[in-house]
């Protein structure tokens, strides 16, 4: 775990720039999700260049409105439509949802995993309670056909655009991006930098596992250096990032807001 | 759209889009503290929030609301029967819940017992629900809280039916089918004004302007302006509707002293405690310094400082927002209960008033024609 931590250090600092010169053509986006969030990265996806469709669970005539309003250039789909032509597909649906998401839809695809497991706030659900996996290894057994990568779970979607500096800003933040595949997570991990972010890549949906809920950066707002010590320090404080031991539960104590 | 605007610029009251400007506080029934800041009882705190409720009133404060909640940080969970009593002893302000969790309630009775509370307070009575962001009502009623959109989405539904005053037919997965059924109370002078509170989620927007209600912007960190697009999506979404336009509203926290200095002391504390607490389980990042001078300044969503500070952060988001709605969410868990007092008075006597000014002020350009 160590050696793949400095492994993954290295590769981070050797490739910071994605230019806005940069001549090849930009990926095509298929944002799956029309709430709190698949509106969020299809908008700051547009602003970063890339075509993006956006869909939800049915008639894209349910989404027009809030497509025109919120995210001005997307276009509005069927799911199979946007993904089919796309080249990165973003899973921002309830994760309860995900139970009953049809795998072949995606297959083929770099897939984004966006979501969440989070039983204090979502309910607890069957399918991730293995807490030897995490949310996103699961997300990766059922959707095998896929390339999972695991990103943009950790910031807070009112965030995500407020956060996003270019390149070399002392403070931009850094984003954990974390797959199986070198070559899907170096393609999101442009995407993410192109955004507004600096990627910070992990080699495994396993090491993915630090970027959740109850973990080191999630909901901390962390440069890039920042970023990289949390991620040592919690290796070195917590084998939990090493150990398959399911962690203890959360209890549930929380005040309100809102 | 010329036309409206000039009748808008026009409304004494200072309000746009032909509705009334709307200044309220709301509260979670914070904890109260003692004077050493030692948290007092629940039942101190509930009777506390009893005589907030009627300052509110005397200070010239238009709406009082009460956010359910069922923790030891908020032990507020019968907002109907606390507002009851300061119906009991008001004439003037409007009494609401801010915001009633829905999803784990039955529509039936929510109705039932704010339409109550509007015969008791002589119409005074309003309804915001919503989710909050809490979700401890969930296990406490039996509610799954992966079924929150459909117990949400089939509720609202049924309350806006309910609403509409007459026998009810509805059919549906989260409670028993209704036939032909009489709701009492009657309500003396129709349906009492329902709002949606929304946090981020664009369908519940979509949502408020089908079921005709109104909508209420909870916004607690980050930039305010970044709802401007709720408030055009929701007004869209009416327009596509062939509704009329609805009010929008904003709701945020705050905390009032003489000075932006003792404000912030007063606040940050408990501030940094709460978050401290809730940060693992929902996510939100432990405040620092930094980041609370950022969300206390122009561009943040914590209203704390003097009255002219927090007035002109209002009427600046108001604006930007296109509503005509603040509510102020005041108090902290452990704040003395006179820390409150002295920041609704502050609100009623000098806010309010300032905020006006600002609003009629900017109206007059507008209706230079």
């Amino acid at each position: 775990m160590t050696a793949d931590l400095s492994t993954r250090r290295e590769v981070a600092t050797v490739r910071p720039l994605v230019g806005p010169a940069s001549p090849q053509r930009l990926q095509r986006i298929a944002v799956l999700g029309a709430g709190h969030v698949g509106p969020v990265i299809a908008r700051a996806s547009i602003t970063a260049g890339y075509p993006v469709s956006i869909a939800a669970s049915g008639d894209p005539e349910n989404i027009a409105l809030i497509t025109r309003v919120l995210v001005p250039g997307a276009e509005p789909g069927w799911a199979a439509d946007a993904v089919q032509n796309s080249d990165i597909v973003v899973l921002a649906i309830p994760l309860h949802k995900f139970a009953t998401f049809d795998a072949s839809l995606v297959a083929g695809k770099i897939v984004v995993d966006a979501m969440n497991y989070w039983p204090p706030i979502d309910g607890v659900q069957e399918l991730f309670e293995d807490r030897q996996f995490g949310s996103s290894e699961i997300v990766a057994q059922r959707l095998a056909g896929s390339t999972i990568v695991k990103t943009l779970n950790q910031i807070g979607y009112h965030d995500l655009e407020d956060e996003r500096r270019p390149v070399g800003s002392p403070d931009r933040l850094a984003l954990g991006v974390a797959g199986d595949d070198t070559g899907a997570v170096d393609v999101v991990s442009g995407v993410i930098e192109r955004i507004g972010y600096d990627a910070v890549r992990l080699d495994s949906l396993r090491a993915g596992r630090v970027l959740e809920p109850g973990g080191p950066v999630f909901g901390a707002s962390l440069r890039r250096t920042e970023f990289e010590a949390a991620l040592e320090a919690a290796l070195r404080a917590d084998t939990q990032w090493v150990s398959p031991a399911p962690p203890s539960p959360t209890t549930l104590q929380t005040g309100d807001l809102t | 759209m010329t036309t409206t605007r000039s009748a808008e610029a026009s409304d004494p009251a200072g309000g746009v889009a032909g509705f009334p400007l709307v200044l309220g506080l709301d509260t979670f029934g914070d904890l109260s503290g003692d004077e050493n800041g030692r948290p007092q009882s629940h039942a101190q705190t509930i009777r506390n929030v009893v005589e907030e409720g009627v300052l509110a009133d005397q200070v010239g404060v238009d709406f009082f609301g009460i956010g359910e909640h069922h923790t030891d940080d908020f032990p507020m969970p019968a907002a109907d029967v606390v507002l009851s009593a300061i119906a009991a002893r008001t004439t003037r302000i409007r009494l609401g819940s801010a915001v009633t969790v829905l999803s784990s309630d039955d529509p039936v009775r929510v109705f039932q017992r704010y339409s109550t509370l509007d015969a008791i307070s002589g119409g005074r009575a309003e309804v915001i629900l919503g989710r909050g962001s809490s979700i401890e009502s969930f296990p406490l009623f039996g509610y799954d809280l992966a079924d929150y959109e459909d117990l949400f989405e089939e509720k609202t539904a049924l309350f806006a039916e309910l609403l509409k005053g007459g026998p009810v037919t509805w059919q549906g997965k989260t409670r028993a089918s209704l036939s032909n059924q009489e709701v009492v109370p009657h309500t003396e002078s129709g349906p009492f004004p329902t709002w949606i509170g929304v946090g981020g989620s664009p369908q519940s927007v979509v949502r408020a302007a089908r079921l005709g209600f109104s909508l209420m912007l909870a916004i607690i960190g980050g930039s305010p302006a970044r709802f401007a697009p709720f408030s055009q999506l929701y007004q869209q979404a009416l327009e596509q509707l062939g509704r009329d336009p609805l009010p929008v509203g904003v709701h945020s926290p705050g905390h009032l002293a003489p000075t932006d200095e003792q404000a912030r002391e007063e606040f940050w504390p408990r501030w940094l405690e709460l978050i401290r607490r809730v940060s693992k389980t929902r996510g939100f990042a432990i405040p620092t310094k930094e980041s609370f001078a950022y969300e206390t300044g122009p561009h943040g969503a914590l209203y704390v400082g003097s009255p002219e500070t927090v007035a002109q952060k209002i009427a600046a988001n108001l604006t930007a927002l296109g509503a005509t709605r603040f509510d102020l969410k005041y108090g902290m868990p452990e704040l003395p209960h006179h820390a409150l007092m002295t920041n609704i008075e502050l609100y009623g006597t000098q806010v309010i008033p300032r905020v006006r000014e600002f609003l009629a002020q900017q109206a007059i350009p507008a209706s230079g024609v």
